[in-house]
């Protein structure tokens, strides 16, 4: 196969390959096309004009959706998300390269985890905030405190069981992904540094970070990208307010107008935004690294 | 590739060292236990529970289950099937059809880059390219399909303007042919990052030693490649299998909410407060998924693909 020639199968599957990015990305092409149809422009081809109306109308909102209040849910919960899954995610690995019981039954719960069909863990997270809310009420009722009993509402929300229904969706990506780093780890550095009389936080701090550090950016941008775009776990855990994409998933038979695809855009370029910024930040920590050991 | 959970490191000062694991895995192990052990404890509770128009009512019955299950093992007069069986049958008719899709594509793909691509820089970015859209958001990627899909989308308009059909073909969009297309679309990436990562770690002498003594390429694919990538095939299959088995959302958006699926079913009846009765549903359903799991990993340790 090394030869200078390639053969006639090299062509055949890089054709069908090229199809099959043509496949993945076509589509989203498509969309962020159409959404700079102008104002008479309809859900198909052929664009009329190129405007930023639908742009304008999605941010006066559409219909009965509050739409930049969405978004901002969907990234304060994004970013709330990241955070947990990045120091969650570091902080186990550190106990699974040590002596840890039950190592195993806390790896196939992870894993079980993320192949879990999500409906499951979905219904599961709601029955439970659920159940917590009649506790809630009944405890209040006993006591006596009408007063707070009235404004009681729900435990469900976003900072609550949706933030719980994301984890269980981002951690284990963020727990594997720390496992191959941590598989590639040379673990002479740390002994060096044991060796030269640093404390266990010290050689975390001033040695392993630095060296992790550049992945630890990709799994906080996994943890944002997934819960930014999350609903099958979402939707059953979910209090009175919704995020982004679960408004998007309503807003799908209801919108027939190409603000839908104004709303695509604008969620695939805060995600690409973010890929963007972690692929640079992890550049940028790798390189800083590199100069260190260089002087 | 040692084991993630065997000690790496001399177990210099071990009593320390164990109680800092512990309080280490404390936070992930919480995490777990209240959003995902208690969760699913409680759905398997809750499925023998009574309930009413109003609330959910503690009790031991299999009321839920026989509810599921009703009139399941007869044909009705008519000499259909119970509506449990029949939307599981048309589930399993996609799990198995999206699984031999995405099974080949991914295949396919995932061989082209790691055989027949040979820098290692060209390499990495078309892996990049195949796996960006992971990231992006599942909903946005359905909606995409409509203006091509669409009764006036781009494929109808060809197809009319070359007279290759006369009026435009309704069955693209909103139809078993538009959510098969979907799942693929969505999911051929969980495929191809664990075959690929399976392909990457194939000794390349093996296949020169094929290729040496007479293998033809074909020879070579199925009798070393494949055998080799077992694991990878395995983990991609769970992934795609277990969520076509559980979505609601893709069979949802791309079925114009017109096609059944178990996902689905749950989703609805807990729309109307029928907890109990979604619980016994969910149990049912997780029975099946474990089933398929357990039959898939006999000869697979994931933690080796890491």
């Amino acid at each position: 196969m090394n030869s200078d020639k390639r053969p006639p199968a090299f062509w055949l599957l890089a054709a069908f390959f090229a199809a099959y990015v043509l496949f993945l990305y076509g589509p989203m092409f498509v969309i962020v096309v159409l959404s700079f149809q102008g104002p008479e422009g309809g859900l198909t081809f052929p664009m009329r004009g190129v405007s930023l109306h639908w742009f304008s109308k999605l941010a006066e909102g559409l219909g009965t959706v509050d739409i930049s209040a969405a978004l901002r849910r969907s990234v304060g919960l994004g970013l709330t998300v990241m955070a947990f899954t990045i120091v969650l995610s570091v902080l186990a690995s550190l106990a699974f390269r040590k002596k840890l019981r039950f190592a195993n039954v806390l790896f196939f719960t992870v894993v079980a985890s993320l192949i879990m069909p999500s409906i499951i863990v979905s219904l599961g997270i709601g029955l439970e905030f659920r159940l917590l809310d009649g506790g809630v009420k009944k405890v209040l009722e006993t006591l006596g405190m009408d007063g707070v009993l009235e404004n009681y509402g729900t435990a469900l929300g976003i900072y609550t069981s949706a933030l719980g229904a994301h984890l269980t969706w981002t951690l284990p990506f963020g727990l594997l992904i720390m496992f191959a780093i941590f598989n590639r780890f040379n673990p002479a550095y740390e002994e060096a540094a044991r060796d030269l009389g640093a404390t266990p936080w010290q050689t975390f701090r001033h040695v392993v970070l630095p060296l992790i550090a550049p992945s630890v950016v990709g799994i906080g941008m996994f943890g944002f990208t997934l819960s930014w775009d999350e609903i099958a776990r979402t939707s059953q855990a979910i209090g009175d307010v919704n995020t982004l994409p679960l408004e998007l998933q309503g807003l799908t038979t209801t919108v027939t107008t190409p603000s839908i695809y104004a709303l695509g855009t604008v969620t695939m370029v805060v995600s690409f935004l973010v890929m963007g910024l972690a692929v640079g930040l992890s550049s940028l920590l790798a390189k800083r690294q590199h100069a260190k050991r260089d002087t | 590739m040692s084991a993630p959970s065997t000690p790496s490191l001399p177990a210099a000062s071990a009593p320390g060292r164990t109680l800092a694991a512990w309080w280490q895995a404390l936070p992930l192990t919480t995490v777990f236990a209240l959003f995902f052990l208690i969760p699913l404890a409680l759905v398997l509770m809750v499925s023998f529970w009574d309930y009413n128009q109003y609330e959910m009512l503690p009790d031991f019955t299999f009321k839920n289950y026989l509810a599921v299950f009703d009139g399941c093992l007869s044909r009705n007069e008519s000499g259909d099937l119970c509506v449990t069986l029949k939307t599981y049958l048309s589930t399993f008719k996609f799990c198995l059809l999206v699984w031999a899709l995405t099974l080949v594509i991914g295949f396919t793909v995932s061989y082209f880059l790691a055989f027949h691509v040979q820098s290692s820089g060209v390499q990495v970015v078309l892996f990049v390219l195949c796996t960006i859209p992971f990231w992006t958001s599942n909903v946005i990627r359905m909606i995409a399909w409509v203006p091509l899909l669409g009764r006036n989308g781009l494929v109808n308009d060809f197809l009319v303007g070359y007279g290759m059909v006369d009026q435009p073909i309704e069955w693209l969009l909103f139809s078993n042919f538009s959510v098969v297309l979907a799942f693929v679309h969505l999911f051929t990436t969980f495929m191809i990052v664990p075959i690929f990562n399976s392909m990457m770690r194939i000794d390349r002498s093996l296949i020169e030693a094929a290729s040496d003594s007479g293998a033809s390429a074909w020879q070579t694919l199925w009798n070393v490649i494949i055998p080799l990538c077992r694991t990878g095939i395995i983990i991609g299959s769970i992934f795609v299998i277990t969520i076509v088995m559980g979505d609601f959302v893709t069979i949802g958006v791309m079925g114009g909410q017109q096609i059944a699926s178990v996902g689905k079913i749950i989703q609805v009846q807990t729309s109307y407060l029928q907890f109990p009765l979604a619980a016994a549903n969910a149990v049912v359903l997780l029975a099946i998924v474990l089933m398929i799991i357990w039959a898939l990993t006999r000869m697979v340790d994931i933690r080796k693909e890491l």
